[in-house]
């Protein structure tokens, strides 16, 4: 092969590809769109619908009025496809490093970093689309931002994409096996799902528990909850954005380092 | 045609830039805590040659590979492709090395075609182009007429063949297969040499083939015999193998057992 190609046209090609797959693959797995869209729909529908009675959400930021629980739910409906995508991403990962199909990665000219990132971002692309097929049916349930509110939204979902997609690939150097989902939904989805500001505002935890609410100030998945749920009404919150951005910094350069073939962690155990 | 490592560039021109061989490891050993998978191993793999590492199963020959294709770093000593250092130029090195690993790596659930473009794009090679070049390899390993067909669909040996041709895509110097034989039927297997060695012949490519099925060895290869992570023996296969044959002079070298070498 001409190692001209290993310039910059020839890494846009290589991203292009990593892409193209995962839409390729993604398009495939019908169900597996249909499911990532049922589960958010299913809280939003009987979840939200039976709360709503018990739990009057009021005045907080960034809403102006009164809202119901099904308006307060839906950004944190939409982080939590982003986490459940990022972790399913991840477990993909592992399962690709069982088969084969990550070394084919691997062996590609190009920088680890890079290879890495690029495979983080077209997951991000995935669930972005993901998100806004869920928004597009919400907003038939009365769920209705501003309209800008779904542009703005988009550098959110991006970000917190690629904050909770750097965890997944953090966390798939970390796993040494692939075991079932339900481990990972135990013990990473559900407690950063519950222990974030998506279901309650944080106020309301505070009144039960300061413990609690101390774990919901410091599991990043409420930034995330929070960036896309200001930026849906055309707000910034600058530290949930600064947290996103630090978290994903730090996750993705740990991932890097964990997939760094001289100091990583892949391979040495066998 | 040099005789070391040319690099094409796209016009075809020769820039060749060394007489590199197309691989050379020198001295490499790596452990995994106490265990030594590989001491002081060296070899060589010229342009244009078939090289049969031959070694029962934990001879290193699998930490070898992971060593060339850079899944972790060698610690001591030196692996090069083309004159590339995989440490120090892990780009050059990794471009010109076109791999075929023990397990199978293409996507079950794409065609063949799409698994090449998704191949092709990682070497920064575009679809039109990608599409192109896999056809002709496909040619060459029988493989045309499926290939819009699911890799799920497909047998263990054309699997295999698939995997070849993918692998020689981006036109690599040098081709490491990693017991690709390992599961396939008598006939499969006879395919799959055949269509290697075809390849080498025609390309001019170098191929390190690890194996511990001495069928697959013919008279005039270059072999390096693998075990327990040191190098025995390396040179041509009739001088190894002497008056008894291969396989009799690998039991003695080694002491391994028959069953081992499940010959």
């Amino acid at each position: 092969m001409s190692l001209e190609r290993l310039n910059w046209r020839g890494r846009l090609t290589c991203f292009l590809g990593i892409v193209w797959r995962e839409a390729v693959r993604f398009a495939k797995q019908r169900e597996r769109f249909l499911a990532a869209l049922v589960r958010p729909l299913v809280w939003l529908f009987i979840f939200a619908a039976g709360f709503r009675s018990i739990l009057g959400i009021s005045i907080v930021e960034p809403y102006q009025t009164y809202v119901l629980y099904e308006v307060y739910v839906t950004p944190g409906l939409c982080a939590m496809i982003q986490l459940f995508n990022g972790m399913q991403s991840s477990l993909s990962m592992v399962y690709d490093r069982e088969t084969g199909a990550m070394r084919t990665l691997l062996v590609s000219p190009y920088p680890r970093w890079f290879l890495l990132s690029s495979k983080l971002m077209a997951g991000v692309a995935v669930s972005v689309l993901q998100v806004y097929a869920f928004l597009a049916i919400a907003y038939f349930w009365e769920i209705q931002p501003p309209l800008i509110g779904y542009i703005l939204v988009l550098p959110a979902l991006i970000l917190s994409g690629m904050m909770l997609g750097a965890m997944g690939l953090f966390l798939s150097s970390a796993i040494k096996q692939l075991e079932n989902f339900a481990g990972v939904m135990n013990f990473v989805i559900f407690p950063m799902f519950f222990a974030s500001s998506a279901l309650y505002p944080l106020w309301r935890m505070r009144e039960s528990s300061t413990l609690l609410y101390d774990i919901c100030r410091f599991n990043p998945f409420t930034y995330s909850v929070e960036l896309i749920r200001y930026a849906l009404y055309a707000q910034v919150n600058w530290t949930a954005l600064a947290v996103v951005v630090g978290v994903t910094i730090l996750f993705l350069g740990a991932a890097i380092y964990a997939y760094d073939p001289s100091k990583g962690l892949i391979g040495r155990k066998r | 045609m040099s005789r070391g490592c040319g690099e094409n560039d796209w016009l075809g021109a020769e820039r060749g830039v060394s007489d590199a061989p197309c691989l050379r490891i020198a001295s490499v050993s790596q452990s995994f805590g106490k265990v030594e998978a590989l001491k002081d191993v060296s070899l060589e793999v010229p342009e244009g040659r078939f090289v049969a590492l031959l070694g029962v199963n934990g001879a290193g020959k699998t930490t070898l590979f992971s060593l060339i294709t850079r899944l972790y770093d060698n610690v001591s000593g030196t692996v090069e492709v083309c004159g590339h250092d995989v440490r120090r130029e892990a780009g050059p090195a990794l471009a010109q090395l076109g791999v075929v690993f023990q397990s199978r790596s293409l996507d079950m659930n794409l065609t063949i075609r799409q698994n090449f473009r998704y191949h092709a794009a990682l070497h920064g090679i575009g679809a039109r182009e990608a599409r192109r070049r896999g056809d002709e390899v496909l040619e060459r390993v029988s493989l045309l007429d499926r290939a819009e067909a699911k890799v799920a669909t497909l047998s263990g040996g054309q699997v295999r063949r698939a995997e070849i041709a993918r692998a020689l895509l981006h036109d690599p110097k040098l081709l490491l297969l990693d017991e690709p034989t390992v599961g396939l039927d008598v006939q499969s297997r006879l395919d799959v040499v055949a269509a290697v060695r075809a390849l080498v012949a025609e390309r001019q490519v170098g191929v390190l083939w690890a194996t511990h099925l001495f069928d697959e060895v013919d008279d005039s290869d270059q072999v390096v015999v693998l075990h327990k992570g040191s190098v025995l023996a390396s040179g041509k296969a009739s001088e190894i193998a002497g008056d008894d044959g291969l396989s009799a002079a690998f039991l003695s070298m080694t002491g391994a057992s028959k069953a081992e070498i499940a010959v």
